[in-house]
């Protein structure tokens, strides 16, 4: 990518909007999609009508068990004779939707972009987990019956040995998000719990206990985005795209270090270049970095360089990260307070950025004032980075 | 000078199997070629790239797991597009132009040899509620809908479809990428038996292995790799309604090929009339006349007499699918559309390997296949 | 923020006394092909032996093999034999199925660093291998002993391999 790139539109973020998150949730996949698409309009004062492109993201087909997804959720999601598109990078989906709908904006081929992500795990039986049987290379990892939460544990556990640090250090990410889901009305798994809990719910690969772990969720959110002449017409205070990246790494996670997250790192280098960042962890003011697991979230950190290498931990024991700290992280909860509707999980992190940066968010409004956030999303193997950085 | 052009493709495969590689393996080789032909490093020169593919395809849930390495993109900014390979140029299209990327590699792949219940994937595309409880017996059967619709609509018999498939099936005959082209009469396909009434079985496009790689990059930079680039002129897509909305799908009809049409005519400043080369959707033999019918814009059924006069021929001033079309090439899954790119660049390059007149601009569209109702079109320029 | 979000609750029972509730299994079967580099591999697994490929222009050794150099996008053909013995990377201890249920007895399971010429200890990148490891103990990977600890694989007898990477029983310590 080429640097200091004089980008033909602005492109600015004008509405949000999102479901409950839920273990399981009535609406269909496609009446979740249309419901999340409605509430972003709304809020951005727009009908369809006003609506160019649409893009669309939703993660494995196989949790909502629907071949073609994108397909299936093309109308709930608005894309009704126009032009529409599914993008995709796994768990990374959710973040990735808005850095294509930036594109889309940013070549100047649509005014306006809905930008709606979907996920619905409930319909697999017995348990969504089974699904993830299908992401190991087919013929060298499936044949050993591999869990989805092994490749997670085998990480922590690298980052734990790289890092010098102990379960309950991280169990403390897990006791912040879930607290900070208690002002979020979409919540699934807010609570007030302490370390002990998280240490002493159910075992399932050690060092990961069940309390580390976000839960299995039905949702969606949706985004409008608009260019910089559209955007000044609907709203005041619009936040604008300041810089994308995106980055994936090899197939092989067994061929690499564990305790550092390069595809974030990579992926976060080509959003601050772009967004004129050089000190991440002075300029970012609030950060919404993915939090499927506990471990994650710290791990995250410091790919995005909101801390060093292993400092991340020590930073949380202080409070850095809190709501009222010098670098709050995850205010909405996270996925392990909000719950992890996998793509519309990481749109919902975007999604706080906006309200964050507009004074929006009410009760999960951090103290300190802010003028740039971060939001990342990871996917597939140990391979997906997506990182996007928003400023008002 | 427009803005985006097309400095190489390669392929590889184009068999209905090629067990002797992974499909890894078969995108590798496709992107060496393209890469070769383009005269760039991939690890230094690509700033983006792009796979489009489906999981159920591949088999594997979140199959962009295997997308970087085979297309040198590990690391780099990489990502999917589920969906036909034509709506990832429509992404890289944009990519180049917001300035932030100057080269943009996009890649499709087929292993369809590798699925073993072609058929339930099919089934597995609808919609879950309504139509997977009817257990249809070919759950392809919307296409039979749309098929007797449109010879209802444009007044068209089953010997009018047929001919598609005598020509399309003839012109692949010189073809290196066409499996499946033989010099068949029209009486071969009207004998051939129901596929699903009133489609044929030799109207009914066979399965294909294979693999495309395009490179695109913006004027600037086209420029400096080669003395002559193949334009994007102009580019659309379209999804008409989604796959759980049959409600408002107009049988008989392609509501999405006339929107992209028109939006991508509109873009290029060019008219149907303009174009030399014609490559457009025709895996089932109706949906040459009615993908012709909706991205001319003109009226239903006006392209089957086309048909019959032979206007749509090799040597005729229009050839439509002068390749051979899909009948002779087959359906590559997601990288149908850039099957039928591939044949479009070529010709324009004047490198197709079979006999055809100057290229100057071409037309390509493509359908998502059944159970979708999404299309793209793409107008190239030499 | 005191409106109200859309979505509608549902607990286990309800979900599944749902009116209409779709119950489908997907018919889903692939034979996919190993391709040429994977095929080496599991070839070398059935004779014992853990085969990589080097890469002709920047000299890294791949395992497992791949057709390609991922870094240099070039193809490779030059496959050598290792001697199979490295360290472990990481490893846990599973008490739960690929589909979630409890497992009577737990596995450890991980990743080994294989020696392989070319890395330095430092690398980011290494030769390497996921596989279950036996002859260490829960406490071994909890208290951190497990990591660094040399390791080779087990095979199974020569007339059980089929060429697969369960043809390596596990990867046990290097008795030192």
């Amino acid at each position: 990518m080429r640097s200091n790139i004089h980008v033909k539109d602005k492109v600015a973020i004008v509405g949000a909007g999102i479901t409950l998150f839920r273990r399981r949730l009535l609406e269909t996949p496609r009446e979740l999609a249309w419901e999340a698409a409605k509430m972003a309009l709304d809020n951005a004062g727009l009908t369809l009508k006003d609506i160019d492109c649409v893009v669309i993201g939703t993660a494995p087909d196989a949790f909502d068990g629907i071949h073609l997804n994108g397909e299936y959720l093309a109308d709930g999601s608005g894309g009704f004779s126009k032009p529409t598109v599914r993008v995709y990078v796994g768990g990374g989906t959710g973040v990735m939707v808005p850095i294509a709908a930036w594109w889309h904006v940013a070549s100047g081929h649509c005014k306006t972009v809905l930008a709606v992500a979907e996920e619905k795990m409930s319909p697999a039986h017995p348990h969504p987990q089974g699904v993830f049987a299908y992401i190991w290379d087919p013929i060298l990892e499936r044949p050993l019956g591999p869990n989805l939460i092994w490749i997670f544990a085998m990480e922590m556990r690298r980052y734990m040995h790289k890092c010098d640090a102990k379960k309950e250090d991280i169990a403390l990410v897990s006791v912040k998000n879930k607290r900070n889901a208690l002002d979020n009305p979409v919540a699934q798994a807010a609570a007030n719990i302490t370390v002990e809990d998280v240490l002493s719910s159910e075992l399932l690969v050690w060092p990961v206990n069940r309390l580390d772990i976000s839960p299995v969720s039905d949702g969606a959110a949706a985004l409008v985005l608009a260019s910089e002449n559209m955007a000044r017409r609907v709203t005041d205070s619009p936040v604008w795209v300041e810089g994308i990246g995106f980055t994936l790494d090899n197939t092989h996670w067994y061929n690499r270090e564990l305790g550092f997250p390069r595809y974030v790192n990579y992926a976060a280098r080509l959003a601050y270049k772009m967004a004129g960042i050089e000190r991440p962890w002075k300029e970012i003011d609030v950060a919404e970095p993915y939090d499927p697991f506990d471990y994650k979230e710290l791990h995250h950190i410091e790919g995005l360089m909101l801390a060093r290498p292993c400092e991340a931990p020590r930073l949380l024991k202080e409070g850095w990260f809190n709501r009222s700290g010098e670098l709050p992280t995850s205010p909405s909860g996270g996925l392990l307070g909000v719950g992890n509707p996998i793509a519309a999980a990481g749109l919902m992190k975007v999604a706080e950025l906006f309200w964050q940066l507009r004074y929006e968010a009410g009760a999960r409004q951090v103290k300190k004032p802010v003028h740039r956030g971060v939001a990342q999303a990871w996917g597939d193997l140990m391979q997906a980075g997506t990182v996007i950085v928003l400023g008002n | 000078m427009p803005d985006v052009a097309i400095i190489g493709a390669g392929f590889y495969g184009f068999k209905p199997s090629v067990p002797e590689l992974s499909f890894r393996e078969l995108v590798f080789e496709a992107a060496r070629r393209a890469y070769a032909e383009a005269g760039i490093d991939p690890r230094k020169d690509i700033a983006g790239f792009i796979s489009c593919q489906e999981d159920f395809w591949e088999g594997i849930a979140i199959a962009d797991e295997f997308a970087p390495e085979p297309l040198g993109g590990v690391l780099r900014p990489t990502f999917t597009v589920a969906g036909d390979l034509l709506q990832g140029i429509a992404q890289a299209y944009m990519m180049i132009k917001t300035g932030l990327f100057d080269i943009v590699a996009v890649e499709s792949h087929s292993k369809q040899s590798d699925i073993k219940t072609l058929q339930e994937i099919y089934e597995l595309a609808l919609d879950p509620l309504y139509l997977r409880k009817l257990r249809p017996p070919n759950p392809l059967f919307m296409a039979g809908i749309d098929a007797q619709a449109y010879m209802m609509e444009a007044g068209a018999s089953e010997e009018d479809l047929a001919l598609v498939s005598v020509k399309n099936r003839n012109n692949g005959i010189d073809n290196p990428r066409a499996s499946y082209s033989s010099t068949i009469t029209l009486d071969d396909v009207i004998s051939s038996g129901y596929y699903m009434k009133p489609i044929k079985n030799l109207e009914a496009a066979g399965f294909t292995d294979g693999a495309v790689v395009f490179v695109l990059a913006s004027s600037e930079v086209a420029r400096k790799f080669t003395d002559d680039p193949v334009w994007v002129k102009g580019i659309g897509w379209s999804t008409e309604t989604g796959t759980g909305g049959w409600n408002h799908h107009v049988w008989g009809r392609m509501i999405s090929a006339r929107e992209a049409a028109k939006q991508a005519f509109k873009m290029s400043g060019l008219n149907l009339t303009d174009m030399d080369s014609i490559e457009i959707e025709d895996r089932f033999t109706y949906l040459e006349p009615l993908f012709l019918d909706e991205i001319g814009l003109s009226t239903i059924g006006y392209s089957v007499e086309l048909l019959r006069t032979g206007d749509l021929d090799k040597n005729a001033h229009m050839p439509v699918n002068m390749s051979g079309g899909s009948q002779s090439i087959g359906v590559l899954l997601e990288a149908t559309g850039g099957a039928r790119l591939l044949e479009a660049y070529l010709q324009l390059k004047g490198k197709a390997g079979y006999r055809h007149h100057e290229v100057e601009n071409a037309l390509v569209a493509s359908w998502r296949g059944p159970p979708t109702y999404t299309t793209s079109v793409l107008i190239l320029s030499r | 923020m005191t409106k109200k979000y859309p979505g509608t609750y549902l607990k286990r029972d309800e979900m599944y006394s749902l009116p209409g509730l779709v119950r489908y299994k997907p018919t889903a079967k692939y034979s996919f092909s190993a391709g040429i580099a994977q095929t080496k591999f599991l070839e070398g697994l059935k004779k014992g032996k853990i085969i990589g490929v080097k890469c002709p222009s920047c000299g890294r050794v791949y395992v497992p093999p791949r057709a390609f150099c991922e870094y240099c996008h070039v193809p490779m053909n030059e496959y050598v034999e290792l001697p199979g013995t490295g360290e472990i990377h990481t490893a846990v201890i599973s008490y739960i199925s690929t589909f979630r249920q409890r497992m009577d007895k737990p596995e450890i399971v991980g990743v080994v660093k294989l020696d392989a010429p070319g890395y330095t200890k430092e690398s980011y990148e290494f030769a390497g291998l996921f596989h279950r490891f036996c002859g260490i103990t829960e406490e071994d990977v909890i208290s951190g002993k497990a990591i660094g600890m040399r390791v080779k694989p087990r095979w199974k007898p020569e007339n059980e391999r089929t060429g697969s990477v369960t043809d390596i029983e596990c990867f046990e310590p290097v008795e030192s």
